[in-house]
């Protein structure tokens, strides 16, 4: 068809001109044997073709963020590559546009148009921020566009548009608590934080739940981001001897916070007080000093040292791809999970639609997961697992704990609002 | 406030935070004495400071590497080699940056401002390119870490009397050489009166690039003495700059000496306040306290004395 309609077009061309009308006819042409085969996969006009089907990739690559988000690009650029090995989604390679949202929330938002509106791309794996995540939400509702959020946040959200790859509060908080004063016999807590939502919405689901077990929370306090002095903080804990310190503190105000607990003679290896954070993965640690965090638990669904054969072939394939000295954090993980319960979900659909993909959503299982098997609950979220670490000085955690079950996602969690 | 504290806890939280305000004090000396000379006593707002600081912490991360390849056995004096060499390197940087860009502004503040801004943004990005985006770790020799025992509740951390004997240090040599050496009478000219110092003699350009450059450097060592208790990043300059140029315009900012004593009265007041308030509360009551300050002597608590 494509050949017999651009010879004919030739035969009444004359000139350059004419030329190119003919060429222009040809692409339209294309496009139209193309859209005739692509439409029973794309009834809304998505940039999907017989051959190709666009994603986005939208997170900070420059910025204050640029430090967190590293990792998230490269899981999923990692996993759109495995699975383009693979023979691609529906038979389609999947070929990628990355937009840096510069750590800045309304660069997130006109980007995330920009990949809705202009690319009109059938998914996009984004976001690290609780913020920039908020600031896209809209568009995305708005353009009906499918975002696959990775990192662990404070749930109290739940939309049609977005899958939450990580793990929402009460999945992340409940079960680290639980493992803390049943295998430590810890009795009091010191919550502490970065200011803002995240660490405060979480520090108030750990606070009700440590008052349900009949157990004393001794201070709560927060912090501005990117402050660098802790020894005030310090000293309260020393004063109010808590069992444990219950820390979530982010960005460089962590490396501030280690150090300073270290130099101030708090050794945490010695568990007196004990320190449970949410929010150090290995990517954290790698600022911090593995030397700095030994001792320290952490409460998530992932470590870079689970012994699973999917993290082991995981693990050996990022590593092939972004070099030897990555390590891999939660976060990380969560991220790369986006690409293939999307593939998932369009192959379930067998369309692209972003309706029929969320129709198809629920109930998605992945058994090839590296943190071992996740499914998708019909409120956008991940059945995983909980599992607390203990720091080693090489900046790798030991998994000393397992939830056996899957726990459900509830990000509107009763009586701890 | 107090009620929930015995008189013995009381003793023992003042003593507690009268140290961490100590430290606090140090660090503020170390951040702030090296714009007090550039913003002081040249008018130059320099908003690059804290990139000048962070290039000092990645000289140290890179000697910290080379010692643990190469010299395994001597890593525990790495530190003070780090330490020069941020000197030499933040102050070498800043004597491109005074050729190649503030000396086009002298008379500019406003220019200088957007002009160091700009510059600021140039070595974020270039930090990431060459260190990449993410923090690095420093690791320490091991006599850096650790604390001095002293009572229950009182532990001196060494690497805060480390930051504590820099501070001293620095501060005693840059008054020495402010006020008892040639050069800090030149540079004291200069400041007082550009083109009468040209006229008798005074070689200002000069003058300018090493004064520039001396700024830069101890930025350079502050920054290397922070990666003891901060991280080290691409944009971790920006966690410093807000509070520097807090206490260099708050001090009076033609005054060392003022640096000193708003440095002392800044962290002793957020340190007693971070004690029985939360930590943000604190921040922001010292801010108020600040403002209110400055709106009774908008030239800060010291002022030089200049006939007008």
């Amino acid at each position: 068809m494509k050949t017999l309609f651009f010879s004919g077009a030739m035969s009444w061309g004359q000139g350059a001109k004419a030329k190119s009308l003919g060429c222009l006819f040809t692409m339209a042409a294309v496009f139209a044997f193309n859209f005739a085969q692509a439409a029973e996969v794309n009834t809304t006009g998505l940039a999907v073709t017989d051959k190709t089907v666009k994603v986005g990739i939208l997170h900070s690559v420059t910025g204050t963020m640029a430090i967190s988000e590293t990792g998230s690009v490269q899981a999923e650029k990692l996993a759109i590559e495995q699975i383009n090995a693979m023979g691609g989604v529906l038979g389609r390679k999947i070929e990628f546009i990355q937009e840096d949202g510069a750590s800045d929330w309304p660069t997130f938002a006109e980007k995330s148009k920009k990949l809705l509106v202009n690319d009109k791309t059938a998914a996009v794996f984004g976001c690290w921020t609780s913020a920039s995540r908020k600031a896209v939400l809209p568009i995305f509702e708005q353009y009906n566009g499918m975002l696959y959020y990775p990192t662990f946040y404070e749930g109290l959200e739940q939309s049609k548009n977005v899958i939450y790859t990580g793990q929402e509060a009460t999945q992340q908080i409940i079960a680290g608590i639980d493992w803390v004063t049943k295998t430590k016999g810890a009795k009091s807590f010191y919550l502490l934080g970065s200011d803002y939502i995240w660490p405060r919405t979480s520090n108030k689901i750990a606070r009700k739940h440590i008052e349900k077990l009949g157990l004393k929370v001794v201070g709560e306090e927060y912090y501005p981001l990117g402050h660098t002095q802790f020894n005030s903080v310090i000293n309260k804990i020393k004063l109010t001897k808590p069992d444990v310190i219950y820390a979530i503190v982010v960005g460089g105000s962590n490396v501030a916070f280690y150090k300073q607990l270290k130099a101030a003679g708090i050794d945490m290896t010695k568990e007196k007080p004990l320190v449970l954070t949410i929010s150090v993965t290995e990517d954290e640690v790698l600022g911090i000093g593995g030397e700095n965090m030994q001792g320290a638990y952490a409460s998530m669904k992932y470590f870079q040292s689970l012994t699973n054969d999917n993290n082991k072939k995981f693990v050996a394939a990022f590593k092939a791809r972004w070099g030897k000295d990555v390590v891999i954090g939660d976060v990380t993980q969560a991220a790369y999970l986006g690409p293939w319960l999307w593939k998932a979900a369009v192959e379930k659909a067998g369309s692209f639609d972003i309706d029929k993909v969320r129709e198809a959503s629920p109930g998605i299982e992945l058994t090839t997961a590296p943190e071992g098997y996740v499914k998708v609950h019909p409120n956008h979220h991940l059945w995983s697992k909980t599992r607390i670490g203990h720091a080693r000085p090489d900046g790798q955690y030991d998994v000393v704990f397992e939830t056996k079950e899957l726990i459900e996602p509830d990000p509107f969690p009763k009586g701890y609002q | 406030m107090f009620a929930e504290y015995s008189t013995s806890d009381l003793l023992s939280i003042f003593a507690m935070q009268g140290v961490a305000g100590l430290i606090l004090f140090s660090v503020f000396v170390l951040m702030a004495l090296g714009l007090a000379i550039i913003f002081g006593q040249m008018g130059v707002i320099n908003m690059a400071h804290g990139e000048f600081m962070i290039l000092g912490a990645y000289v140290t991360y890179l000697t910290s590497n080379v010692f643990s390849t190469y010299f395994p056995g001597l890593f525990s004096f790495y530190f003070i080699l780090a330490m020069i060499l941020a000197f030499i390197a933040a102050g070498a940087l800043g004597a491109l940056v005074e050729w190649g860009i503030i000396r086009h502004l002298y008379n500019r503040p406003l220019d200088t401002l957007l002009a160091t801004w700009g510059l600021s943004l140039i070595l974020q990005q270039t930090y990431r390119s060459v260190f990449g985006a993410r923090e690095v770790g420093v690791t320490l020799p091991d006599w850096l870490m650790g604390s001095v025992h002293l009572t229950e509740t009182i532990e001196l951390p060494i690497n805060g009397l480390f930051v504590m004997l820099l501070a001293l240090g620095i501060s005693t040599a840059v008054g020495i050489l402010m006020y008892r050496s040639r050069w800090g009478i030149q540079v004291r000219a200069v400041v007082q009166n550009r083109p009468m110092a040209g006229a008798v003699g005074i070689n200002t350009a000069k003058v300018d690039r090493i004064t520039f450059a001396l700024g830069c450097g101890i930025a350079g060592v502050a920054g290397s003495a922070f990666t003891m208790i901060g991280s080290t990043g691409p944009t971790s300059g920006q966690l410093y700059i807000v509070d520097t140029f807090l206490v260099v315009v708050f001090g009076g900012a033609t005054s060392l000496l003022g640096t000193i004593a708003s440095a002392f009265s800044i962290s002793q007041a957020q340190s007693t306040m971070e004690f029985f308030m939360s930590g943000s509360m604190a921040k922001v009551l010292t801010l108020l306290f600040v403002v209110l300050i400055l709106m009774l002597r908008p030239q800060g608590l010291f002022t030089l004395k200049v006939r007008r």
